[in-house]
């Protein structure tokens, strides 16, 4: 666990470097997050793939995994790789303030 | 007459047909059960094949064998599920109409999700060990084997026995070695996950056993292609790992009957309550085994544990009573490591595998997440209990469906699996 000051707000981290508690996050947070990520803008697709994550997990308590973004998401495996380089769901959850997904057993 | 239907007659539906009639009376409830295949397979034995420890005649059964007198079996594909009306349209050109409804219709490879999957490599240089004809044609092609790159490739998650590609990686490091071909051979592990296992504990102690046994270990690697020309598999972050043998897990899918009924998530498993087994599609639905999306291992002894508890909430739900037994997602598995030994895990929802000792604390005589001959013993005997008791529903002594915590080294701040 860590703290760490972004876009003016005071943020507890678990060990991965992900949010504890979703209240402290804004899009402030979310653009501060990105940068952190290698990501030096968030678009309007980054924004697409954000706000379906938090959609989702509202109704799944989840972070969606890559199939249910293609298919319930409508977003391509090929555009969350160029959106969020390496580790598109890992980092789109970082971003958008979720814990790091956990896969199933 | 009342109809109870159960869709499936794998494990799970077999189990739940001999559970269901002996509580149902005969004169009040009809039994169907509906399969379009008439053979039952010990899939657990496919690991086996391609390494000779089991042969075709250790794994394959007449399904008829083990549904019990009293129950109507269907030899018959299903087309789809109509919840409104409360009825199973068949291929064959009928259908039921039923009261209560068992969805057990399971989890199988799909070839089409992956680009190249079926490809000119298919059967020559790429396989799978997840069906009876998958490990069948392994079994030939790992006899002409001289050495080479051996792949073993897990194209998403979640898997049936998410062990068994494990497995299949030490025994065949085994394999390799008694036959002298090892050195020639090299074995590279490519997952989607972070590490060997879902959770954290088993999955250092697994991550340590790969790198002992020199298998290379490629993770974080989500396959978008098998290139069949040039045998290698690519990432979507296009990294490239060249075969000369692929084992390959394809994605695994639900069946397409839950898709044509609407009543699916994105990978065709129905919604269901975690703990009742009561479908969130209509209260007169349930559903166990690798059909459901709970988060827990698609697994026989999953399924074993989830019919006694599937069991009791059908008789709740005949006789208008709350549904009160839980399951707790327990799971049970033995994990070939080779050399004639093995590990056993036991987790649930809440619970991660941890070491320790199982069924009896202290004693045993298994060992939790450590290496040990008898663990391999209980494996092999294990086919031998599937047969004769697990199918048939009698219950094995001193396991529960309840997870228990006695016996398990549970660290003080318990990582909370989900």
């Amino acid at each position: 666990m860590s703290q760490v000051t972004l876009a003016g707000v005071e943020l507890q981290l678990d060990e991965n470097g992900n949010l504890i508690d979703r209240s402290q996050w804004n899009r402030e947070v979310a653009a501060e997050l990105a940068k952190e990520e290698g990501i030096d803008a968030l678009t309007e697709e980054h924004w697409k793939v954000l706000d379906f994550i938090a959609k989702d997990y509202a109704e799944k308590e989840a972070v969606p995994g890559m199939r249910r973004m293609n298919k319930v998401g409508g977003i391509p495996t090929k555009d969350l790789y160029r959106l969020f380089p390496g580790g598109p769901i890992k980092k789109a959850a970082r971003i958008g303030g979720f814990p790091k997904p956990v896969s199933c057993v | 007459m009342k109809t109870l239907a159960i869709l499936g007659a794998g494990t799970a539906g077999t189990m739940m047909a001999n559970h269901m009639r002996r509580k149902l009376k005969v004169e009040e409830w009809t039994i169907v059960i509906v399969d379009q295949n008439p053979d039952h397979y010990y899939q657990p034995g496919y690991l086996f094949m391609p390494f000779g420890i089991y042969g075709e005649r250790d794994v394959v059964k007449p399904k008829q064998k083990f549904i019990p007198r009293g129950v109507e079996y269907r030899i018959c594909a299903i087309d789809r599920i109509d919840p409104e009306a409360n009825r199973v349209v068949l291929g064959c050109g009928n259908s039921i109409d039923y009261d209560v409804l068992i969805i057990a219709t399971g989890t199988d490879i799909s070839l089409e999700e992956t680009e190249g999957q079926r490809g000119s490599d298919w059967q020559k240089h790429v396989f799978d060990f997840y069906t009876f004809d998958g490990a069948r044609k392994l079994t030939e092609r790992l006899k002409d084997w001289k050495g080479g790159n051996l792949v073993v490739n897990i194209a998403e998650m979640p898997i049936k026995c998410p062990v068994a590609p494990l497995e299949f990686t030490f025994l065949a490091d085994w394999w390799l070695g008694k036959k002298g071909l090892r050195d020639k051979t090299k074995i590279t592990y490519v997952t989607p996950l972070s590490g060997a296992f879902t959770k954290p504990v088993a999955s250092r102690i697994l991550d340590h056993l790969l790198e002992e046994k020199g298998i290379e270990v490629v993770s974080d690697f989500s396959i978008g292609e098998i290139n069949n020309e040039e045998h290698k598999i690519v990432s979507w972050d296009e990294r490239e790992v060249g075969y000369d043998l692929l084992v390959s897990i394809p994605t695994n899918m639900g069946s397409a009957a839950i898709e044509r009924s609407g009543i699916g998530d994105e990978l065709n498993y129905v919604p269901t309550d975690k703990h009742t087994l009561q479908s969130k599609v209509k209260d007169n639905i349930f559903v166990l085994g690798d059909a459901t999306d709970l988060p827990t291992s698609k697994a026989g002894s999953v399924a074993h544990f989830e019919a006694e508890v599937l069991t009791e909430n059908i008789l709740s739900y005949i006789d208008e009573r709350e549904l009160e037994a839980s399951f707790d997602g327990h799971a049970n598995c033995f994990i070939e490591s080779g050399h004639g030994k093995g590990f056993l895990l036991d987790f649930n929802y809440e619970l991660e595998p941890v070491p320790g000792h199982f069924p009896i604390p202290k004693v045993g005589p298994f060992k939790l997440l450590g290496e040990s001959r008898i663990n391999h013993l209980g494996k092999l005997a294990f086919k031998y209990v599937y047969w004769h008791a697990l199918l048939r529903a009698i219950p094995l002594p001193m396991v529960s469906h309840k997870m228990t915590r006695a016996g398990k080294q549970i660290p003080e701040v318990s990582p909370v699996a989900v």
